[in-house]
């Protein structure tokens, strides 16, 4: 056999041939529909073929001119000499494609980019929908989860040539599956038309896959057949009750017997199975798949519960607290002496000094694990809330969560309660719409709230979406200048916008009702996230909803950081907010003819001068430092004097006296038994900016 | 005995991809160019699946689908069909004319394997 792109070239260069011979016919008779279905396949097939030998460029510039004869085929464009023309050219340019591939010189590239915007604006809007992604992404859910499947499908599904054990074979391979067929349609004997498929199944589906995936499998038949796909279990969820529903409330989901009849079977003495079994309600094979289902959830939810059980005991949480501190002092001590022992001259003494690092850390990283909580049970709480509110306002709200199981420190889940609430409670009044006004756009009648956790670094996101009105701009806007925040003629981004609602007092609600509307509440929100060292972010679209994400660090107690100084005097910057650090000469700053600004690789980034912030006098040195931070999505420059290095830090509490000091969140001891300050660079920076405005003002 | 699959298509560079693929994971392949191509080897062959592009000259796969299911012999193989044209009316003329599925083209060998193992299975 010839090599593929030989045998691709053979081809290719007939069709090219073929192509040039129905278009020189077609300048003739531009009218003839056989002509155009020439060139069209001739198209279609060199497209199809040279995707397939690996010669994408060919199957892309086919494709454009293919678009525009599927056009001329559909009768909505007729043939001319320029589109011959046109054509003609692209089949010359089409075999030096090919041929290049073969030892011949390239063609021209501009030829090509002229020759596509030439088929392209003959198109006159998109004809082609996208291709379709091939690239599909594996559909797997966040954890395990139970899905109630029910497969019936049309009795000529055999003469389709679909054998549906091959389809109940595939589903199989996603999890642990049971199989229960329904012959309850299936005739007597002698009325057996076996060319039909009249039997269907019950499946019971535990596995990783999402619902998409599932559905995937019977892609195929999907229009020959009635299939449902129902969760009725998610492992990640963790507040589940231990029981699972009664045998006669699954049957009733299950559509096999009606409420009804329910009540009149459950007054007979005889156990519910039996009784619908005897009076021929439900047949047996139903239960059977009821029963199935009733006993593999329980199972699963007893197994995860003694799991949970078996691997935890309860421990006081002060208890716990001291432990980390215990941890943290170690770590204080730990940086002495790796100081000292890399001062001497000493293998051992510096053996045992790292020894004693690693194993450090190793405990420090076990210790804060232990406070690791899933912030699942906080989920569970809104549950309640949004029903109840929902209930208050008149409104239909479903709580969808998400990533329960994603652990954070315990003081922050405590910390967070509050925050979350102010944001769900708003989301429920302010965002969605009553079920009227959601009928009447065309949305579903229900709201929807998500909530949802997840890991990015040494970060979790919290997410509160909800898919309401969204933020209105023009009011934010118009109470920010009622208010006096801003001006009438500032120009904000929405984002500077958005930011407003966080401002002490503001709110754009008409009334005050108790659930929304006094303005107090997102300033709580900003306060309570700053305090646990965390950002906010928010994202609206008019009419699809609104997000807030917080960004939370897993942990309080210790913190990677970045030791640098200031006139000899040594502080931390959290290692999380920092991007880069660059140089700074004094050249740099003449240049800059006093304004704070440095250029970061093209980007503009304004600075804040620590020496200037602090009030230290004395000189800076010839080459200063600018660490490059990201505070929620904004870059900005602190100039320090040296930037030392990566530091633990475990975070101190400067006590009651310090503890309001804008921009200082804390302090730590350094291996030297000095004290160095925690910087907060959102507080910083804002003060500078305000200082930088009223400059102007 | 391995399954042995029947493929039309008029590209040549298809039909290679197709048989290479096909045979690397133990099926049988037998070629046909066009739809009146295949009807005539099938009159004298028997296939246990058959995989058919739909843009052909002579006779295109729609017509071909149809003329098979005619025969008694082959109402319940599966047929699947091969199609760049991933509009949704074309997937569904040929499930009226009783193709099993489709693959859309160009497609990678496992896209091609997944789908004929799911109607049949070596």
């Amino acid at each position: 056999m010839s090599s593929l792109l030989e045998t691709f070239r053979d081809e290719g260069l007939e069709l090219i041939q073929e192509l040039e011979a129905a278009l020189l016919e077609l300048e003739e008779t531009p009218e003839d529909s056989t002509l155009i279905d020439r060139v069209f396949r001739a198209l279609h097939t060199l497209k199809g073929s040279g995707g397939l030998a690996g010669f994408d460029n060919v199957a892309g510039f086919c494709h454009e001119a293919e678009t525009v004869f599927e056009i001329v085929r559909a009768g909505e464009r007729q043939v001319d000499q320029a589109l011959v023309s046109l054509t003609l050219r692209a089949q010359d340019h089409l075999k030096g494609m090919i041929l290049h591939e073969f030892g011949d010189e390239a063609v021209d590239a501009e030829v090509t980019v002229e020759l596509v915007a030439a088929f392209q604006a003959l198109v006159p809007y998109q004809q082609n929908p996208l291709e379709t992604d091939h690239e599909e992404a594996e559909g797997r859910h966040d954890g395990q989860a139970t899905y109630r499947i029910r497969f019936r499908p049309n009795p000529s599904l055999f003469r389709q040539g679909v054998q549906p054990q091959f389809l109940l074979g595939e589903l199989a391979l996603l999890g642990d599956s049971v199989v229960v067929a329904q012959l309850d349609n299936v005739p007597a004997l002698n009325e057996i038309d076996p060319e039909e498929c009249l039997v269907y199944w019950d499946i019971l589906l535990t596995t990783d896959y999402d619902e998409d995936a599932i559905r995937d499998v019977f892609i195929f038949v999907e229009d020959d057949c009635k299939l449902t796909v129902q969760k009725i279990d998610d492992g990640s969820q963790l507040d589940q009750p231990e029981d699972y529903k009664r045998l006669g409330e699954i049957l009733v989901e299950r559509g096999d017997l009606t409420e009804s009849d329910l009540g009149k079977y459950l007054q007979e003495k005889r156990r519910l199975g039996e009784a619908l079994v005897a009076e021929g309600a439900v047949n047996d094979s139903k239960i059977k798949a009821a029963l199935f289902e009733q006993e593999r959830v329980q199972k699963l939810r007893k197994e995860r519960k003694t799991h949970d059980a078996m691997e935890s005991i309860r421990v006081k949480s002060d208890r716990l607290d001291k432990l980390v501190n215990l941890v943290g002092e170690m770590v204080t001590v730990q940086a002495r002496l790796s100081q000292l022992a890399s001062s001497r001259v000493d293998a051992d003494l510096l053996g045992i000094s790292e020894e004693v690092e690693r194993l450090t850390w190793d405990l420090r990283d076990q210790v804060l694990n232990i406070r690791m909580l899933p912030i699942g049970g906080t989920f569970t709480r809104f549950k309640r809330l949004v029903r109840d509110l929902g209930t208050e306002l008149e409104k239909d709200v479903v709580l969808i969560t998400e990533g329960g199981g994603t652990e954070l420190d315990k003081t922050v889940i405590d910390q967070l309660n509050d925050p979350l609430v102010h944001l769900v409670r708003n989301s429920i009044g302010h965002g969605i719409e009553s079920p009227e006004v959601r009928n009447a756009i065309g949305k579903p009648r229900k709201g929807c709230i998500t909530l949802s956790a997840k890991h990015t670094g040494a970060n979790v996101v919290l997410t509160i979406a909800d898919d309401g009105a969204g933020l209105d701009v023009a009011r934010i806007r118009a109470k920010a200048v009622e208010k006096g925040l801003v001006s009438a003629q500032a120009e904000l981004s929405e984002r500077e916008l958005f930011n407003l609602i966080f401002e002490p007092g503001f709110t754009t609600a008409e009334e005050v009702s108790s659930v929304s509307g006094r303005g107090v509440g997102m300033d709580v929100v900003r306060q309570a996230v700053d305090a646990l060292r965390g950002s906010i972010e928010v994202r609206s679209e008019a009419g699809k909803g609104t997000a807030f994400a917080l960004k939370l660090p897993l942990t309080l107690a210790i913190i990677d950081g970045l030791l640098i100084d200031i006139a000899a005097e040594n502080y931390i910057m959290p290692l999380s907010a920092v991007e880069e650090c660059i140089e700074l000469t004094r050249n740099d700053t003449e240049k800059s003819h006093g304004r704070n600004l440095v250029k970061v690789r093209g980007e503009i980034v304004p600075f804040v001068r620590l020496r200037d912030e602090f009030s230290f006098n004395g000189r800076c040195p010839e080459i200063e430092q600018v660490v490059i931070a990201n505070l929620e999505g904004v870059r900005i420059g602190f100039v320090v004097d040296h930037v030392v290095g990566e530091h633990q830090t475990v975070i101190k509490n400067l006590g009651r006296m310090y503890q309001d000091i804008d921009g200082i969140s804390g302090a730590t001891i350094l291996g030297d038994g000095r004290v160095a300050l925690v910087l907060d660079l959102q507080k910083l920076a804002e003060k500078a900016e305000i200082k930088e405005n009223s400059k102007f003002t | 005995m391995s399954k042995r699959v029947m493929t039309v298509d008029d590209s040549a560079t298809v039909r290679q991809v197709l048989q290479m693929t096909l045979e690397g994971a133990g099926y049988e392949v037998l070629q046909a160019v066009d739809g009146v191509d295949a009807l005539r080897k099938l009159a004298s062959e028997s296939v246990d699946m058959l995989v058919t592009d739909l843009n052909m000259p002579n006779m295109d796969g729609i017509t071909l689908i149809k003329e098979v299911r005619q025969d008694p012999g082959n109402r319940f193989m599966p047929i699947v069909m091969l199609t760049t044209e991933s509009q949704p009316e074309k997937k569904q003329e040929g499930k009226s004319a009783g193709a099993s599925g489709w693959i859309v083209k160009p497609f990678k060998p496992e896209q091609l394997l997944a789908v004929v193992r799911m109607v049949c299975p070596v």
